[in-house]
């Protein structure tokens, strides 16, 4: 391997290289969290009411509780195997800045999860009786609202990594800090839904996920290196 | 001068013993305080012109709700404090924080279902306030859920520091959140900066309300601050000596 | 006294409230006291644990 300092910026592309390659071996794992996401949607026209002009009142809700779920399943993969076969260890040791690390790490889960949870989403608010026209709207509420996700919890992930069956108390520990997340998120998907302009919640998101972009990794980073100890 | 008293706040055999002498004295100002602005809130103060006496659950509920958020920012500080100087008894302060807050939030979320009954005509409504004051609930939860999941207390200390720091950001969408969004919950009645909009009357025993909790919540936080201490002192010879006394 | 009590009509709202808050400043001061003696016995049973072994 080839030594010599390079850019944090660098080290975060290579980052997200790896782990996209890795990721890709072993595909099943990625086809996890969308099979979950489907399978969640399809329960509330099971549950509530085949009935769709009541299934597209509670689509944006649906989709977005499901993306959560989905998403929250899919943290628990965030940092695990790295942290098992010492990865983590090294990156934290590499002199490297972990933040860095860590924000490729988080982005490449996010192109791993988000950015299939955001293709996945129109077709399932199909099935909930949304008109196709709103596609484009779905994906981008979700898109953006799973990448906010995948940082805030970045932070939860980082947390209970030493903890057994952590995957419970992460969830307990994000859902607080996700709801402004699936308020926004949901409000932008339902303007989406009914052809208005969505523009407002949309750059609330946005802000949301610039701040999580920028301080989630460093929270994480401190949350990793504790975990390490 | 001030440097020496703030390292001997990190002291734990220090500050056992300067919590223990104390406690009694946060505590019964605490109790003259509450039992004086009780019967001024229920009896001395005259109804609203609107609610009637119905608006005399401000007493409970404003405290319980500003107990909550300024404890949960105690417990931020406390635990930002320990991990950035890694000082034991800041962490142990951060710890003992949690289930007093915890248990105002409850009381503030309930007193406020029962205050929103006659005045809104609902128990609950998702709006911004309530919706953000029950995630603080939820972080004070999690905290504690996360401390008692690991084994090692120094861990448990540093990660639930990041989980309370992170946190912290609710409070200010719990405060601001009537001045942001158009709420069912009523806007600020109190002012640090302008003018109060509450009758002089009925502001007094509110103050004396607020101020009796938080000294409640001071004696009550040296006490959980003293066990914290000793749970961490393994092998002090000090110990034996306090617990002698 | 009736009138006291029956808070102009909103007592079903009123007592309870105040019931609330002193259910949690009771068990705030159990809870508090009980944690802290269990931490005291543990620290002593350790002192002497150490004291034997010296």
């Amino acid at each position: 391997m080839s030594q010599g300092p390079s850019s944090p910026l660098t080290a975060a592309r290579l980052v997200i290289a790896r782990d996209l390659l890795l990721a890709f071996r072993r595909p099943e794992q990625l086809l996890q969290p969308l099979a979950f996401f489907v399978m969640v949607t399809t329960l509330f026209p099971l549950s509530v009411s085949p009935e769709l002009a009541q299934l597209r009142a509670i689509a944006p809700g649906v989709l977005w509780v499901a993306a959560l779920l989905a998403a929250l399943l899919a943290l628990d993969f965030l940092f695990r195997d790295d942290a098992q076969d010492g990865t983590l260890e090294q990156y934290a040791l590499s002199g490297q800045s972990l933040t860095w690390l860590l924000l490729g790490k988080t982005a490449a889960h996010w192109l791993l999860t988000g950015v299939p949870l955001s293709l996945m989403a129109p077709l399932m608010g199909y099935t909930l009786g949304v008109p196709a026209s709103a596609g484009a709207g779905i994906m981008l509420t979700v898109a953006l609202g799973s990448l906010a996700l995948s940082f805030i919890g970045s932070i939860g992930a980082a947390l209970t990594l030493g903890v057994r069956r952590g995957g419970v108390l992460l969830s307990i520990l994000i859902l607080p800090l996700a709801v402004p997340i699936l308020i926004f998120g949901s409000r932008a998907t339902q303007l989406a839904i009914g052809g208005e302009p969505y523009t407002a919640p949309m750059e609330l998101l946005g802000a949301i996920v610039v701040l999580s972009f920028t301080l989630a990794p460093l929270a994480a980073a401190a949350a990793v290196r504790i975990s390490l100890e | 001068m001030t440097w020496t008293w703030f390292h001997r706040l990190g002291s734990p055999p220090y500050v056992y013993r300067l919590a223990g002498r104390l406690t009694p004295w946060f505590g019964w100002v605490a109790a003259v305080l509450l039992l004086g602005a009780l019967y001024d809130g229920l009896v001395i103060a005259p109804p609203d012109y609107q609610q009637g006496d119905g608006f005399r659950i401000i007493y409970v509920h404003v405290p319980a709700a500003s107990l909550s958020l300024m404890i949960y920012t105690s417990m931020a500080v406390a635990a930002a404090v320990g991990l950035i100087w890694r000082i034991k008894v800041a962490h142990a302060a951060a710890a003992s924080c949690a289930p007093i807050g915890a248990s105002f939030t409850v009381v503030a979320l309930i007193t406020g279902s029962l205050w929103g009954k006659p005045m809104w005509g609902t128990y609950w409504v998702w709006d911004p306030r309530l919706t953000s004051e029950l995630l603080l609930l939820f972080l004070y939860l999690g905290y504690m859920g996360l401390r008692s999941s690991f084994d090692d207390l120094q861990r448990a200390d540093r990660a639930s520091a990041v989980l309370a720091i992170v946190g912290v950001v609710n409070v200010p969408i719990v405060k601001y959140s009537v001045v942001w969004w158009n709420s069912l919950h009523q806007g600020s009645s109190l002012s640090l900066t302008g003018k109060d909009t509450i009758a002089t009357p009925m502001l007094v025993p509110l103050l004396v309300s607020i101020l009796g909790f938080t000294l409640f919540f001071a004696a009550i936080l040296l006490m959980r601050l003293r066990a914290e201490v000793l749970r961490r002192e393994r092998a002090a010879s000090w110990v034996r000596e306090a617990l002698s006394s | 006294m009736t009138h006291f009590l029956h808070m102009g009509g909103y007592a079903a709202f009123v007592w309870p409230s105040y019931g609330v808050m002193l259910l949690a400043v009771v068990l705030n001061i159990i809870w508090a006291r009980s944690v802290l003696a269990r931490s005291r016995t543990e620290a002593r049973r350790r002192a002497a644990i150490q004291g034997d072994s010296e």
